[in-house]
């Protein structure tokens, strides 16, 4: 996928808080639209894309879930000119001060997260982070126009432009997770020329940031026979060097623990060590944090897997990830969907006592 | 009055965009000095990097007025060198460590992009996210293989906007003043010799000011900086009474601050200036702070001095806040102000 990049920092540019996804969503059904035969919105917001496959009805179908909403801030209040605000995700609040954002108000205005003078803010804050409920958002514009163009709920995006840094790195906000939308558009382009016996399901969900509540509402809906769910994971760096972290650069993670069915992470596990993708085992012993949580206990339940790749500074404004790791993941992907046979539900057992 | 619109904001633009943190200010030297060239009687560069450019007026008994405006940001140095693209960082100027993580920069000379990182929230405890992230905890990341030189400059990655009233920038402190100096030079009085001196190292100690008030050996001097807005709400609804400057409310001027008590009779022309022409001021609310005058008013066997600034929010940030109308009517200040400057005004009683 040659145009890769522009397509990946168009949809890092492009708002999509949870819950109010659609500017993602109109990105990810412009790319996806030659790559499908069906394309719809699920209930609660997750976008669809449906490729039949060519094996004899009734057939299998796999789900690959990448969540396309972002974390971000949502107005509570105005004072002054001045704008309060609340997270919409998990937000830290110590990567906010001076930080430039978009108010998606009647027009979207730049803003700035404002950490206000010591003598204005609680003495007993002194030198510590100053905590969310006390940062204000300034457009700098005069009180009367911003009680015009403002209201209570307005959503805020980061205004971080996506960056190219050495090593082949894509940097910026939002990574989590349109880098995995990304390689699903990678592996949807490869199965254009790969024939594939199962039904796929490509989404784009909703409102993972906030509970997978769109995978838990498409799952039910598609009812798909197995179901991959692809997010970021935590990429070595600094701050983050422990077991549960992973080199960037070096290949996708492939989760093992509850939320997984062994055998299904095996047979992704043996494929990637035939096809020579690198693929780290995670170790994730109780909730993965991811859409797979939600897939594996969908009506009678689902054979889930979870696929990571690895980003550095997740959830602040500087994600980083490795753009040789969207590849490998959107081609394992693809060599996994096209490696389907009919039977392969029926070789996803438990061992025997 | 000389024009104030596009090529102006375009100057700034340039003047914010460029790096130049406090030791390294060639970036905005270069642009000061291509354009000023052929606006001056002489422009020198001298032995700590400082611009200092001479233009003559005709009158007689001429005041030689020194303008003053720090070229020099806050920024960062990159001190030791981990592999992989990471760098350790020092702070050069007065930076809150709070405004780091979460931060695009840009290194060196060729603005190589980099960013400051922050450990994922997932991975860190309540306890953890009410402390302060230290600085020596902080890396500048290239990306994997990314190289610096050690000792490079890094500062933030904003790049200038404006939304109608608003700028958004970084280091509009003090490109407002550079830019206004510049501004001043193309329509020099003739009534005055004005002495400009874009200055270095202002951010550690008002270094560079202080050798080029000794060289320069005005009658006066006015340092044209850009200082802190904090109208901001309190907390608690109360007023707030320590804000410093207001946006919106036209350029500072200084009656004392942390350094220097201006002299009087500069503060009294000043605002009758601002009054008789109908141009908005403000007076800064006396208190700490301090700008190049700390250094002028001392040099020799002393200058009458006073400083004009620019309001700003969120000094020493990523993204400061002006506007626009602040940065016309403090150039509008200074011109009129030059245009009506004679010896007389520093010789009257205080």
């Amino acid at each position: 996928m040659p145009d890769l990049l522009p397509f990946l920092k168009d949809l890092l540019s492009a708002p999509g808080l949870s819950g109010y996804e659609d500017p993602a969503a109109e990105i990810i059904s412009a790319r996806w639209k030659p790559l499908v035969r069906e394309l719809s919105r699920g209930r609660l917001g997750s976008l669809h894309g449906f490729r039949p496959g060519s094996g004899p009805e009734p057939r299998p179908s796999i789900m690959i879930c990448t969540h396309m909403d972002a974390i971000g801030l949502m107005v509570t209040g105005q004072t002054g000119g001045f704008l309060r605000i609340t997270n919409v995700g998990g937000v830290d609040a110590r990567v906010l001060p001076g930080q430039l954002v978009t108010v998606h108000g009647r027009r979207d205005l730049p803003a700035v997260v404002a950490q206000p003078p010591a003598r204005l803010l609680p003495p007993e804050i002194g030198e510590n982070p100053v905590p969310l409920d006390s940062l204000l958002l300034d457009t700098g514009l005069p009180p009367k126009q911003v009680a015009e163009l403002v209201r209570v709920g307005d959503l805020v995006s980061y205004a971080q432009a996506p960056m190219e840094l050495a090593g082949e790195v894509i940097c910026g906000h939002t990574l989590d997770n349109r880098v995995s939308v990304a390689a699903l558009t990678i592996c949807l382009e490869e199965l254009q020329i790969r024939p594939h016996v199962w039904d796929v399901w490509a989404v784009a969900s909703s409102q993972e940031e906030v509970g997978t509540i769109g995978a838990t509402a498409s799952s039910y809906e598609l009812r798909p026979s197995i179901a991959i769910t692809v997010d970021v994971t935590f990429a070595k760096g600094p701050g983050a060097s422990d077991w549960g972290t992973f080199p960037l650069g070096k290949g996708p993670t492939n989760t093992v623990g509850p939320n997984i069915h062994p055998a299904l992470q095996k047979a992704i596990q043996d494929l990637a060590e035939k096809l020579e993708i690198p693929c780290t085992l995670e170790y994730t012993p109780r909730h993965t944090g991811t859409d797979g949580y939600a897939t594996q206990v969908s009506g009678e339940g689902i054979p889930t897997a979870v696929i990571g790749i690895p980003l550095r500074y997740m959830h602040t404004p500087v994600e980083m990830v490795a753009i040789k790791d969207i590849q490998r993941t959107g081609r394992l992907l693809a060599e996994f969907i096209a490696r389907l046979e009919p039977d392969f539900t029926g070789k996803l057992i438990w061992e025997q006592e | 009055m000389a024009a104030f619109g596009n090529p102006q904001l375009k100057l700034l633009e340039r003047l914010c965009n460029a790096s130049a943190v406090s030791g390294d200010e060639g970036e905005v030297r270069r642009i000061v000095l291509a354009e000023i060239e052929g606006l001056a009687d002489e422009v020198k560069v001298d032995a700590l990097g400082n611009v200092l450019a001479t233009k003559k007026g005709t009158g007689r008994n001429r005041p030689r007025v020194m303008v003053s405006a720090h070229m020099d940001e806050v920024g960062f140095m990159l001190v030791a060198e981990e592999g992989e693209g990471l760098y350790r960082f020092e702070t050069v100027g007065g930076i809150d460590v709070r405004q780091l993580p979460g931060k695009a920069v840009l290194v060196g000379k060729d603005h190589l992009q980099g960013v400051i990182g922050a450990r994922p929230i997932h991975l860190t405890t309540a306890d953890e996210r009410r402390r302060t992230i230290p600085l020596d905890t902080l890396r500048i990341d290239l990306g994997p293989g990314g190289k610096a030189k050690l000792g490079e400059r890094a500062t933030f990655a904003t790049r200038f906007q404006r939304n109608g009233p608003v700028l958004i920038a970084k280091a509009l402190d003090n490109r407002f003043g550079v830019a206004t100096l510049i501004e001043l030079l193309r329509h020099a009085p003739e009534n005055i010799d004005l002495l400009a001196a874009f200055t270095v190292q202002e951010e550690i100690g008002l270094r560079g000011a202080k050798v080029a008030a000794h060289a320069f050996d005005p009658d006066l001097g006015i340092a044209v900086d850009s200082t802190p807005a904090n109208d901001l709400p309190s907390h608690d609804g109360e007023e707030n009474n320590a804000y410093n400057t207001r946006l919106g409310l036209g350029p500072a001027i200084y009656i004392a601050d942390g350094s220097t008590l201006s002299d009087p009779r500069l503060v009294q022309f000043l605002s009758a200036t601002g009054d008789a022409l109908g141009i908005p001021y403000q007076f800064r609310q006396p208190g700490g702070g301090g700008t190049d005058a700390g250094a002028i008013h001392r040099a020799r066997a002393g200058v009458p001095s006073i400083s004009v600034s620019v309001p700003h929010r969120y000094a020493h940030t990523a993204a400061l806040i002006s506007r626009v109308d602040d940065w016309k009517n403090t150039l509008a200040l200074l011109q009129g102000g030059l245009a009506r400057m004679s010896r007389d005004v520093i010789a009257g009683s205080r």
